[in-house]
């Protein structure tokens, strides 16, 4: 069990949790990313604005904390270009079809007890980690060719 | 414009988290989904840390019955459990253990200029107006 950093995790979680909380406490919605983004397309005024803001945000909030902190993030990714297109399509047509993604069902979901955020979650998580599994462990592949 | 400032900083806040809690890293997901291999539970730790704050704030929103900043709660209600929402949580959990990477982090990666990222977020863009198009063919049904 290498790599493992608790105490940031919990505060950057944190984080998370207390943006969702405020998000849904000032404007009344939940701070799922896929469908907050996807919204973009049919958006028109200020339903585009903020939604817009929110996208931008989530650059913005990254970019400030490289800035001021001063913490290098390191984004290891050995996924291929084809691999990496081919997992877009899929996490985006899923989040769409299944109503939410890691965070609209995995945070705000779970953190109203709804029960489909609750299978959703299991479900999704379930499913990568078989993936993984597949590629690691059978094909004995740092990643999906 | 109080609810686009709202989201504005909602949406670094949020950002500012995944970046802090290393979910823009790639092996750092792959690692948890990895149940098999060198385990890594970051990702749990995140998941507690966000439930924590993100629960009394569903609790209280739901109490209160209507956003500080006006209009009407828009909290999904639905509790069923249809083929739809399993279906896409497969087809979610597929892409998402092919490449570790997920929406928020992806779009916040951003701000990093991973090659990565680059190459993953207008593939998922390409998915939302894929699954728009679905649903369009779907109704004329």
């Amino acid at each position: 069990m290498s790599d493992f950093t608790p105490l940031s995790a919990l505060i950057g979680g944190a984080f998370i949790g207390l943006a969702a909380t405020g998000f849904v406490l000032l404007t009344g919605r939940v701070a799922g990313v896929s469908g907050i983004a996807a919204g973009l397309f049919s958006a028109r005024g200020r339903e585009f604005a903020w939604r817009a803001a929110f996208v931008a945000g989530l650059i913005i909030g990254a970019a400030i904390v490289v800035k001021a902190t001063g913490i290098k993030l390191e984004v290891r990714s050995v996924a291929s270009v084809p691999g990496l297109i081919l997992a877009g399509l899929l996490v985006g047509f899923g989040a769409r079809l299944g109503s939410g993604c890691t965070s609209g069902h995995g945070v705000c979901g779970i953190a109203r007890l709804s029960p489909r955020s609750l299978v959703a979650t299991g479900v999704f998580m379930a499913t990568a980690a078989v993936v993984v599994f597949i590629v690691r462990h059978v094909m004995g592949l740092p990643t999906w060719p | 414009m109080a609810v686009i400032l709202a989201a504005l900083l909602c949406g670094a806040l949020f950002g500012a988290g995944l970046a802090v809690s290393r979910m823009v890293d790639p092996a750092v997901i792959l690692a948890f989904l990895d149940v098999a291999g060198d385990w890594n539970p970051t990702l749990a730790f995140v998941m507690a840390g966000a439930l924590a704050a993100a629960a009394p704030g569903f609790w209280l929103a739901r109490r209160r019955g209507h956003p500080a900043l006006g209009g009407d709660m828009q909290v999904p209600t639905r509790r069923d459990i249809d083929a739809r929402l399993v279906a896409g949580a497969v087809l979610f959990g597929l892409g998402w253990g092919l490449a570790g990477i997920c929406p928020g982090p992806a779009i916040a990666g951003l701000a990093t200029g991973a090659r990565a990222f680059l190459v993953f977020v207008p593939a998922l863009f390409a998915g939302f107006a894929l699954y728009a198009l679905y649903e369009r063919l779907a109704a004329r049904k």
